[in-house]
């Protein structure tokens, strides 16, 4: 079983982020699982969202402590959550952010791998959301795909034709971006 | 087909399914998509029902009461606060034999506000006479709902399908949607016995005079129990057409079990990897899930439970003043049994907290090395 926990802000879109991901694995032919850990949510305050994936029945239902991969859709989290809680060692960080990303490297340590990504650039780019509050799950997940290997980037434009309500193609695009754009620091 | 979807999509699915004519619903979180997603369904053209909006979940109920009296299919879906607000419409829906189906997201009720999981909302309703089954995962939810209707209209008596509160209604995993027309073999058209009809007029609601309303209240209990008969057969229908089976309640490796673990809902399922691993290890536990809990399947129980040695019931649940609501049916089920494990009762998970397998571990754990009195509740996790 692989689990990956989703770390983002209120209006983000944190936990369609972990929909689309697990919808990405099940056009792949996996087992999923996808839930929010809802607090009592507001715009801007922090959101963490889980996503499972298996080759067998998922019964396990409580939420994810220790994470193999984590997702983090905004970087300034990282100062009061601590993000890498229970990540497991040589786990990934795929995080959306638009500074130096050698601070990232030095921030995490080396016993992770670090991916960073500026999804906002891009989902700007994309008119997904607005310049003060872009919507970045799409594009982080395409990242997340390259980032891990975990999942192809078809089945994510897949999930996301098949599972997104709104702007399909401009998501398509932004996951794409991402997906070629992300590096390893 | 198989597709990824919520639980609570999982219930609105099994309701268009089964063309139901009347869906009148007062949203809840975590209930609320449920119906969102029923009005939109109706709004695409999906479903022909009627939706009727209202001002509060006693006028859901009470509009139900009267499209069900009418002939309709009917549904409903609420949680913690809102059921408790249609408790008083609960008892007249089955003092009057109506089919209606409904869901119950489980959520907290108290006197401090907490949206999440917990079944003391639904099990408050226990005296009702709606018929109650709990489930554990989201096929087990659309599944529910069919055989829901199909055993409502047998007995008569209304069906509530209960679920806990994001851990199941939030919670995206795969679902076997089964095709329409299928649906349609297995659950044909309600045809209620009675009906308001202008040409064949009866009096519905009446006033029962001491003569009579023992009696009247005797016809529900019958009926109840009847349900317990009916069951098995609509679960053979219903695993004829679609494969898949849901006993009165599921047992998993209790065979030659020493020690049962009893639980309902999604603490079921997280119990499952559990077993799993102690058997493993040669420890000789076992499941049984706790499905149908009203009316109660007594003899089910019983033949269950009596060969262990003991028994642990997890209650996500507190009855004040008594503890955990299942355990202490458990205790009286057991009783005029020929053969009564002790029943020990472990509270966990109230409001929502998350129950992992390690905390299911530590409960079967501490019920071994801890030997504590079966009168006493173990409060797993309670902050001290």
């Amino acid at each position: 079983m692989q689990e990956i926990r989703f770390h983002g802000r209120g209006g983000q879109g944190a936990v369609i982020g972990s929909e689309v991901l697990a919808h990405a694995f099940f056009h792949e032919g996996k087992f999923v699982q996808a839930f929010p850990a809802f607090g009592v949510e507001r715009r801007g305050a922090p959101v963490t969202a889980f996503c499972r994936m298996d080759d067998r029945n998922i019964y396990l239902r409580s939420q994810i402590y220790h994470p193999d991969h984590v997702v983090v859709l905004d970087a300034l989290m990282i100062e009061s959550v601590n993000v890498v809680d229970g990540l497991k060692p040589g786990g990934s960080i795929v995080i959306n952010a638009s500074r130096d990303p050698e601070y990232y490297r030095d921030f995490f340590g080396d016993a992770f791998g670090v991916f960073v990504i500026d999804a906002a650039a891009i989902a700007v780019a994309h008119h997904l959301g607005s310049a003060s509050n872009p919507i970045v799950n799409t594009a982080i997940v395409g990242a997340f795909a390259k980032a891990t290997g975990l999942v192809g980037i078809d089945a994510v434009l897949k999930a996301i034709e098949a599972d997104v309500p709104m702007k399909k193609t401009q998501n398509q695009q932004a996951a794409q971006a991402a997906y070629d754009q992300v590096i390893k620091v | 087909m198989k597709k990824a979807i919520k639980g609570n999509h999982a219930v609105s699915h099994g309701v268009r399914l089964s063309r139901v004519g009347v869906i009148s619903a007062y949203p809840i979180t975590p209930q609320t998509t449920i119906v969102e997603e029923l009005s939109e369904m109706c709004a695409r053209g999906e479903i022909s029902a009627r939706f009727i909006k209202v001002e509060s979940e006693h006028s859901a109920m009470a509009s139900l009461i009267g499209a069900a009296t009418a002939g309709a299919r009917t549904f409903t879906a609420s949680s913690g606060n809102g059921l408790l607000l249609m408790h008083e419409v609960l008892h007249w829906t089955a003092g009057a034999r109506l089919p209606i189906v409904m869901a119950d997201v489980n959520r907290a009720v108290s006197g401090v506000w907490n949206i999440w999981a917990e079944q003391t909302d639904s099990l408050a309703q226990r005296d009702t006479g709606w018929i109650q089954i709990y489930c554990e995962s989201s096929q087990e939810l659309l599944d529910g709902v069919l055989m829901a209707y199909r055993l409502a209209e047998k007995v008569m008596l209304p069906v509530m399908i209960a679920y806990d509160a994001f851990f199941l209604s939030h919670t995206t995993e795969i679902v076997d949607i089964p095709d329409a027309d299928v649906v349609d073999r297995f659950l044909p058209p309600y045809e209620p016995p009675v009906q308001l009809n202008f040409d064949d007029p009866r009096m519905f609601g009446g006033f029962f005079s001491t003569d009579y309303f023992y009696e009247h209240r005797y016809t529900v209990q019958q009926a109840s129990q009847e349900a317990l008969n009916v069951y098995p057969e609509v679960c053979r229908e219903f695993n004829a057409h679609f494969g898949r089976s849901y006993d009165l309640v599921e047992t998993w490796l209790t065979d030659d079990a020493d020690t049962i673990l009893v639980t309902a809902g999604a603490i079921t399922s997280v119990s499952r990897i559990v077993i799993e691993r102690l058997r493993s290890q040669g420890e000789k536990v076992g499941l049984m899930k706790l499905r149908m809990f009203r009316p109660i399947p007594v003899e089910c129980w019983r033949k269950v439970l009596g060969n262990a040695s003991r028994v642990v019931v997890i209650d996500r649940n507190l009855s004040v003043g008594v503890g955990g609501v299942f355990a202490a049916e458990i205790r009286s089920a057991l009783y005029a049994s020929d053969r009564h494990p002790p029943v020990y009762s472990a509270i966990a998970g109230l409001g929502g907290r998350d129950v992992t397998p390690e905390d299911v571990e530590g409960i079967l754990h501490s019920m071994k090395v801890d030997d504590p009195s079966p009168d006493i509740p173990l409060y797993w996790g309670l902050k001290r």
